[in-house]
């Protein structure tokens, strides 16, 4: 932490509002030549040998650990929680409730409130209602499982298709529920071709490595200071503070590393108010790792869809309608659902529009972000509805796509800040073999195996968020960039350490990242694949600032210095940076979003190939290859941005074959609790993938004039596959994931 | 977890008189122990006795230790030679660091993965007797078809047990009053019946010490596992094969089936079917209507019956070929 800018009151800031494009950026006429490169993660070898400290692991005086209970049925109102047997297990310390206090439902990311509270109600099976706190983990383990939790049961809401006709409109939050335009059922009626077909997909679970895990230590001076694997450090502040009802300012997180977080960690979970509840009770820290299976009950799950996309086309294939309806879930009180049709919005011209989103109440745990909220599934639907039509029409996949390509957003009417959708497909089928492809299905039979080729497109809105960050030059010539950003596993600290590199002019291992700390200036926290362009932005005008501080201890013009190894060069002279900054410099840097938002539809583009081979005997499919091909504004780590798409390249696979997260008919309660049985692909799942990116800047987004990217790649992925399933059997399974079930009774002899 | 005693035994005869649960590699077992579904008192820590050899055995067998790592068994040269169908069953299951830890013996006592089993909340017969059984009725895509009783619809998880299965392997045990056993592995398992909580015939604390494998047979060795991810996942139909063909027909047959009941399942009407006959379309469809002729799903596992049909052909297609 920097004294400096605190010492002299506002510290000196740069802040920026994008109302206006940018397209000067000094990452283009950086000398330092770091920018964009494959490098490394800084902080890899941290994390190889172990040295990378994770939440649970923080040492601590004096600690106890938590166990959390969770209440054993899906609905009710409990009367009792009967611990006299887990407080006589040795060791245990307390057995501690606090019904109004814990949350029932973690919470959204970005909320700035606390979550649903009050656990005497159970709406959930699986929903934490109290901590066991002992001297040794073992110990609490054994309590919580001697804890019972006497219950008045209500009849809940289980089954999806039992609900599903009540389902409501929720209310308009930043996402509205319901756009159309022009009359869809008319141009259905009038439309040469049309495909109307539902498609169906289950809860899924993030299933990130790390649980979520806490360790609460309330401070002398009533401050909390809890350690956790949060992805928004200041929106969790405040949601914690909240729940607990102390001012904002008493509750500090630090989220330093976090094994994956994928949006469910996102908002607030049980574990963290447990702990502090328990730490405050007891006087002392108090440590919670959720086990697995708990992650799985009371976390976050993304909704299962049932999603209709009815697409008309004239002859020639050019779309006249589309309209994308959606059934999403949630529990009784929350509002957020899944947005499946937010990348129909956009992602093809026609006149007669309707994307619609409904709510189906059910009595499963919390349903919320998950990696490319809307497009992850939402593309599943479109873009394999796009591929039947294409075979109705008989045109190539990539040729319908390019024959309905918008020249303008075709909801709002306003330009696109930069589109390279066709471009994407091009390079993909060129790279991919594309025109190797048979157009009729099952006509690549090679032994026991059916072989198939398909390809969908990606879309994904990008975003840029409220972000801030300091930068602080040191007489050693370091640099040491604070921001509560996390890094989730994406390269945050990696990316920001170059922006800064390059800016001013540093070697790599000369700029010092430090993240996840609540002390730290806020920033947008990582989601939305929005960190990298808002996060980055913020260190690229503090950075922007101390070189035009640099300049006038240069007694130059910042645009006649060249700043490179440490080195400031201007007029035939050559100056350490160290010897330019007195005790120091620091600064302030603010980036916000503005005009350019509504001017300029932002979004980030891509086309997904995929083989697959289909077993004639079993149905069981293996994805022999795939290919993205991405343009996302500038790529600032070809490496760790890569990583992002195979990442998400992943997730579609899991998507379009494995991973189902099944719950109870009868009593809602998560069935597949671990990672045996909740499928994610494993090693022998993923094959060969390739990733492309093509050259792009993006001048309205931010002035790094980068897009998000960690969402991106899992837009359309699952598709691709799905696709080229069909392709390689011409059975159509609509019902996600594709198991080798569902493809048995279809599969040609 | 509850707490417990550990002891480490440095004899077989320490071990069988110790009086606790066995742990080798602990694969399974300290997961269980972690959820509570398994609460032993004692554990007996058996990985540092010397069972841990193949040996050849005069009459061309193989003498397997109970504690030769599924990686060591897998690889062994022998094994990989003339027991084809073991080597690839073995490889076939789990992921690579779990085999390197996993045991023989504790391999063939591996429990089930029946969702219900795992999580307490749950009725389950098998796990606490008397409390129902929430797969039926419940999500049991992964059950058994085949010998399930309205008690328990549970299926054995394992591969390894399914080709010895197929090879009339012989476990070899020894009880705590010294006494030693050979049990025929087709007499080794049990059906869930009334009990499913007991799922084998071995006594309060016999060990496991050796399987041995008769000769190798003659004929071809197949294993064939159908399942959800390409790795690390359970069988949801697996097929374990030896046939033999004489003069265009077959001359003997030996078929072990895994995910389809609490125990690998071998039904001599099958190979009755098949023994004697020239491979036919129609031969293979006898023999898979033999298997599955007491065939009955769930639900979520229906599919199992007409996988398991395609499978058993397919199969024996390629072993008479």
């Amino acid at each position: 932490m920097s004294l400096i800018g605190t010492l002299l009151g506002r510290e000196e800031t740069r802040s920026l509002t994008m109302d206006q494009p940018r397209p000067h950026s000094l990452l283009d006429q950086g000398t330092q030549g770091v920018i964009g490169r494959p490098l490394d993660r800084i902080e890899g070898p941290l994390k190889v040998s172990g040295q990378a400290t994770y939440a649970a692991e923080y040492p601590t005086d004096n600690l106890a650990y938590g166990v959390l209970v969770r209440a054993p049925f899906g609905s009710g109102t409990i009367r009792d929680v009967v611990a006299d047997a887990a407080r006589s297990v040795p060791g245990v310390i307390d057995v501690v409730t606090d019904y109004p206090t814990f949350i029932r439902n973690p919470q959204q990311g970005g909320e700035m409130k606390a979550p649903t509270q009050g656990v005497e109600k159970v709406d959930y099976h699986g929903e934490i209602v109290a901590i066991v706190v002992a001297d040794t983990f073992e110990a609490a383990r054994e309590g919580a499982a001697l804890v019972h939790v006497d219950a008045q049961p209500a009849n809940g809401a289980y089954v999806f298709a039992a609900h599903r006709d009540q389902a409501e409109t929720p209310p308009p939050d930043q996402i509205p529920p319901t756009t159309s335009q022009g009359d869809v059922d008319a141009a259905m009626a009038a439309a040469a071709v049309t495909v109307d077909a539902t498609y169906t997909t289950p809860s899924q679970t993030s299933a990130a490595m790390e649980p979520h895990a806490s360790i609460a230590h309330w401070q002398d001076d009533g401050t909390l200071v809890l350690h956790g694997s949060y992805q928004m450090v200041a929106s969790d502040q405040s949601q914690l503070a909240g729940a607990l009802g102390v001012a904002k300012d008493k509750v500090r997180i630090i989220s330093r590393y976090v094994g994956g977080g994928f949006g469910s960690k996102l908002g607030i979970a049980p574990e963290s108010v447990a702990a502090a509840v328990a730490a405050k009770k007891l006087g002392r820290p108090v440590k919670v790792a959720m086990a697995r299976q708990q992650v799985f009950d009371a976390t976050v799950r993304r909704s299962n869809t049932e999603q209709r996309i009815r697409l008309g086309a004239g002859p020639d294939g050019r779309l006249t309608a589309i309209a994308h309806e959606t059934l999403a879930t949630n529990l009784p009180g929350e509002d957020f659902f899944e947005p499946a049709g937010i990348g129909t919005h956009f992602a093809y011209a026609a006149d007669n529009r309707l994307v619609d989103h409904k709510l189906v109440r059910l009595n499963w745990l919390l349903a919320g972000s998950m990696r490319a909220p809307g497009e992850a599934v939402g593309m599943l639907a479109l873009e394999a509805a796009m591929d039947e039509l294409a075979e109705k029409l008989n045109l190539d996949p990539i040729e319908l796509r390019r024959r309905n390509e918008p020249d303008q957003d075709p909801e709002k009417q306003v330009p696109f800040s930069s589109r390279q959708l066709v471009p994407c497909m091009e390079k993909g089928a060129e790279l991919f073999g594309w025109s190797d492809r048979h157009a009729a299905p099952a006509s690549d039979r090679r032994g026991e195996w059916w072989h198939g080729i398909g390809m969908a497109a990606a879309v994904r809105s990008n975003m840029l968020q409220k972000s801030s960050a300091r930068v602080e030059l040191t007489p050693e010539g370091r640099a040491i960039v604070a921001t509560d950003m996390t890094d989730i596993g994406t390269g945050s600290y990696t990316i920001l350490a170059q922006i800064a590199a390059e800016t001013l002019g540093l070697p790599l291992d000369r700029v010092e990242v430090q993240l996840g700390d609540g002390a730290a200036p806020p920033s947008a926290g990582s989601g939305g694949s929005w960190g990298a362009g808002s996060a980055g932005s913020s260190v690229y005008l503090a950075c922007e600032l101390l070189r035009e501080k640099l300049a006038r201890a240069m007694d130059t013009a910042p645009e006649s210095m060249t700043l490179k190894d440490g080195r400031a060069i201007a007029d035939n002279r050559a100056v350490e940076i160290g010897e330019l900054v007195g005790d120091g410099l620091s600064a302030l840097g603010e980036i916000a979003p503005g005009k350019q938002e509504k001017s300029f539809n932002q979004a980030s583009y891509g086309a997904h190939f995929a083989e697959v081979k289909v077993n004639a005997v079993t149905g069981e499919v293996r994805v022999e290859r795939m290919l993205g091909v991405f343009a996302a504004g500038r790529i600032l780590n070809q490496k760790t941005a890569r990583s992002q798409c195979l990442g998400g390249m992943t997730f579609g696979i899991g998507a379009a074959l494995t991973e189902e997260l099944v719950h109870d008919p009868r009593n809602g309660k998560v069935v597949n609790r671990d990672l045996g049985e909740y499928h994610v692909p494993v090693n022998a799942d993923v094959p060969q993938i390739d990733v492309h990116f093509l050259d792009e800047r993006d001048i309205h987004a931010n002035p790094i004039h980068a897009k998000g990217i960690g969402e991106l790649g899992i837009s359309g992925a699952g598709a691709a596959i799905a696709n080229a399933i069909y392709n390689a059997t011409g059975v159509r399974v609509r019902d996600y994931p594709i198991t080798c079930d569902k493809l048995l009774e279809g599969l040609p002899g | 977890m509850k707490t417990f005693d550990y002891a480490r035994a440095d004899s077989i005869a320490d071990a069988v008189a110790a009086g606790g649960r066995f742990i080798a590699g602990g694969t399974n077992l300290l997961d269980l122990m972690k959820l509570q579904v398994e609460t032993p008192d004692k554990l007996v820590d058996i990985s540092r006795l010397d069972l841990n050899r193949i040996e050849e055995r005069a009459d061309g067998g193989l003498t397997i230790g109970a504690l030769v790592p599924n990686s060591d068994l897998a690889a062994d040269p022998r094994v990989i030679a003339k027991y084809e169908v073991l080597s690839r069953a073995l490889l076939a299951g789990a992921s690579g660091q779990l085999r390197n830890k996993a045991t023989t013996g504790g391999n063939l006592l591996q429990r089930t993965r029946c969702y219900y089993f795992y999580d307490t909340a749950a009725g389950c017969n098998k796990r606490a007797p008397g409390s129902g059984c929430e797969a039926i009725g419940g999500f049991n895509r992964i059950h058994a078809i085949l010998g399930t009783s309205d008690q328990c619809i549970a299926t054995h998880p394992g591969d390894m047990p399914v080709a010895m299965r197929a090879l009339d392997a012989v476990i070899v045990t020894q009880a705590p009053g010294g006494d030693k056993r050979r049990i025929a592995i087709g007499d080794f398992y049990r059906l869930p019946g009334d009990t499913p909580e007991v799922e084998n015939v071995l006594q309060p604390g016999e060990l496991i010490t050796h399987v041995e494998l008769p000769a190798p047979p003659a004929g071809r060795q197949l294993y064939r596992k159908v399942r959800d991810r390409a790795s690390y996942a359970f069988a949801l139909v697996s097929v374990a094969g030896v046939v033999a063909m004489e003069d265009g027909k077959i001359a003997s047959a030996a078929l072990a089936f895994g995910g389809l009941a609490h125990m690998p399942w071998r039904d001599p009407a099958v190979e009755a079917v098949l023994v004697g006959q020239a491979p036919s379309d129609a031969a293979f469809a006898a023999a898979a209507d033999a298997l599955l002729a007491g065939a009955k799903g769930f639900g979520t596992n229906d599919f199992k019956i007409p996988l398991a049909r395609r499978v058993l052909t397919a199969c024996l297609k390629e072993l008479t070929r």
